[in-house]
């Protein structure tokens, strides 16, 4: 049974629309991200399901049951603000026993739970100290054991980690992953980073302008972007326009500048019917800069100058220019990068390449 | 002179016209009282220098002033409480509110444009004999006779409502528009329904505020005259009449001072006990 299903759910204030009709459906136990940039309606979704906004149409179902017209406090969410939302007047044990003083729970299981919930976010001894003696790390785990241990239908996470440091953001995400797998509960994440929703999901809603843009799997989502924007926002890509030749034997054929003919396969190409005009998606991280005439077997290369250099220890992000036009490489070295003015060849694998319909 | 000498001298430098206004103008007159206040008046009408405790035992004694003294906070305390509950709501209400709060924290200012006094008077012009109140219901035939409105402490009560509401809702509105409005959404998200987020979140933050909004109330209203004297009758009297009626009626300053000292010692406890509790800080918070 689907956990969520959102049907044609929209919203509007005034004559802005912030979300256009989207449907999706989550199944039990999932983890899906709802990934884009600040805008684009992501947090207005999340809070039309957690009943803080009433949509201007569609149909919210959890658990089978419609929620439009069902307050907050009956929907049965764990939600985990971006601020944390800790009450500060409270002691962490207090905060995370709120949501069982609502419901029918004794008072000796209530504090079970309680040290439960603190255990499973590896703090169980900070039940009488207040919110504001925590660091911020502690706080969002305190934050999620008050959402989880109502046992809510639905987790929702609204940037639950943009407020950490990168390192602890890093480690956070991991063990929030960890938890939610091993609680098993429906999860609905909201993010604008897109590493994070790489890692952490089953599913990635991306949205630009109050529109899906693409839901899929990271992997699909990563490999074969449906739009151009999906192609930037998950990492950098390089666009080239060109015109699709023929889609025979499983490729499409692009003709883009530069390279010449790429044979994409056809799975990475589902929306580019056949001839016509057609974008040729290229991973800043699949093109390769190799010595000058060093392309290998099965490549497709070009010779090009290094122009910028942007040294980030472990990998190196190059701007290169082959003819006219700019390409951008983001490479892993292990030694010396290029230098700027470098004579270079660019190499890709026309497998690692997708393509989408173009103008 | 090093730097962190002079650094240390600087605030004082800046401070120093307003140290020397107050010490000029309050301190120093304080002083002077404490010294009257052990004088004595003769029966011949001046005043004759000394250490005398007459004052304070008239003051300290005499059930006349203790009921008063009683009357004077009881009335303070019924304006101050008509103030929370007047004064909450409307501050919550503009915390909230999604429009412009800028304008109506200036209309919450706008009485200020006007005297005190003359705000005072005004209530007589509504519910005097020939005020608009009783022009209306004569009018309308529901009494013959002009009604006795004024002059109880009814009217000194809401007179001082009328001007210490500003002050409550103020104070509120600073504590409130500090609670952050997430903390709402989560409680709800939790279970609570939006009164019960009210009782165990809300309300508990915005403490502070309506602490230091009624401490403000308390004191203002324990020390008024003004309003007693435009809207009280002869029994309504508050403390400080009869400190002005000493003074400027009697002209007996020494019995006057230990009047007024005794009066600023029990509102001096009660700010001391606020403080002691909540800091003064907050209220520094509700008056910036």
């Amino acid at each position: 049974m689907s956990a969520v299903t959102l049907t044609n759910i929209e919203k509007k204030f005034g004559s802005f629309t912030a979300v256009e009709p989207m449907s999706l459906d989550i199944p039990e136990g999932a983890f899906v991200t709802l990934l884009g940039p600040s805008g684009c309606g992501k947090t207005t979704t999340l809070r039309m399901i957690a009943g803080l906004l009433d949509p201007t149409g569609g149909e919210i179902t959890i658990k089978g049951r419609r929620v439009n017209d069902l307050p907050i406090h009956k929907r049965n969410l764990g939600i985990v603000f971006q601020n944390y939302a800790l009450f500060p007047h409270k002691t962490i044990a207090d905060n995370v026993g709120f949501g069982l003083r609502y419901r029918d729970v004794s008072k000796d299981d209530a504090a079970r739970r309680v040290r439960e919930a603190l255990e499973l976010v590896q703090l169980p001894d900070v039940g009488d100290r207040y919110p504001a003696a925590l660091s911020g790390g502690q706080q969002q785990r305190i934050a999620l054991a008050r959402a989880i241990v109502i046992e809510p239908d639905v987790l929702l996470l609204d940037e639950p980690l943009s407020a950490l440091d990168a390192n602890l953001r890093e480690n956070m995400r991991v063990e929030l992953k960890k938890i939610q797998h091993r609680i098993g509960v429906t999860s609905i994440f909201v993010t604008h980073d897109q590493a994070e929703a790489l890692a952490m999901s089953d599913r990635i809603v991306v949205m630009s302008d109050g529109r899906v843009e693409q839901v899929g799997p990271p992997e699909e989502v990563y490999n074969a972007p449906a739009s151009e924007f999906v192609a930037n926002f998950l990492g950098a890509s390089n666009i080239l326009h060109g015109q699709c030749r023929a889609r025979e034997n499983g490729t499409v054929a692009i003709e883009a500048p530069v390279f010449g003919t790429v044979p994409v396969p056809a799975e990475k190409a589902p929306n580019v019917p056949g001839p016509g005009p057609a974008k040729l998606v290229l991973r800043a991280e699949k093109l390769e800069l190799v010595a000058q005439g060093g392309a290998e077997d099965g490549r497709i290369a070009n010779d090009a100058v290094v122009e910028t250099v942007d040294y980030q220890g472990q990998a190196v992000r190059y701007f290169v220019r082959a003819g006219d036009t700019q390409l951008q490489a983001i490479n892993m070295i292990d030694t010396h990068p290029f230098a700027e003015g470098d004579r270079v060849t660019v190499q890709f694998r026309p497998r690692d390449c997708a393509a989408l319909p173009g103008t | 002179m090093s730097i962190e000498a002079r650094e240390a001298r600087q605030p004082w430098i800046l401070l120093s016209p307003t140290l020397t206004v107050i010490a000029l103008l309050l301190i120093i007159p304080v002083l002077f009282i404490v010294v009257y206040s052990f004088w004595l008046r003769t029966s011949v009408g001046d005043v004759q220098p000394g250490f005398h405790l007459d004052n304070w035992t008239a003051t300290l004694t005499d059930r006349f002033y203790r009921d008063i003294l009683l009357t004077t906070l009881r009335i303070a305390a019924v304006t101050t409480l008509i103030c929370a509950l007047m004064g909450y709501p409307a501050a919550y209400f503009i915390a909230r509110a999604k429009g412009n709060k800028a304008l109506l924290l200036l209309l919450l200012m706008l009485p200020f444009w006007i005297s005190y006094i003359i705000r005072t008077m005004s209530w007589i012009y509504i519910l005097g004999s020939n005020g608009a109140l009783n022009t209306a219901l004569q009018w309308f035939g529901i009494t013959a006779e002009p009604i006795q409105m004024l002059y109880n402490e009814t009217t000194v009560i809401l007179g001082l409502v009328h001007f210490l509401l500003p002050f409550m809702v103020l104070n509120v509105y600073v504590s409130l528009d500090g609670v952050d409005e997430t903390l709402e959404d989560a409680a709800g998200s939790l279970g609570a329904t939006k009164w019960q987020s009210f009782l165990q979140v809300t309300l508990p933050l915005s403490l502070p505020g309506l602490a230091a909004g009624g401490l403000l109330c308390f004191v203002l209203g324990a020390g008024t005259y003004i309003t007693p004297a435009v809207l009280g009758g002869p029994r309504d009297a508050m403390f400080a009449n009869l400190v002005y009626e000493a003074i400027i009626i009697q002209l007996n300053w020494p019995l006057g001072a230990a009047l007024s000292l005794l009066l600023l010692a029990v509102l001096g406890v009660l700010v001391m006990i606020y403080n002691h509790f909540l800091g003064l800080g907050q209220l520094m918070k509700g008056l910036g």
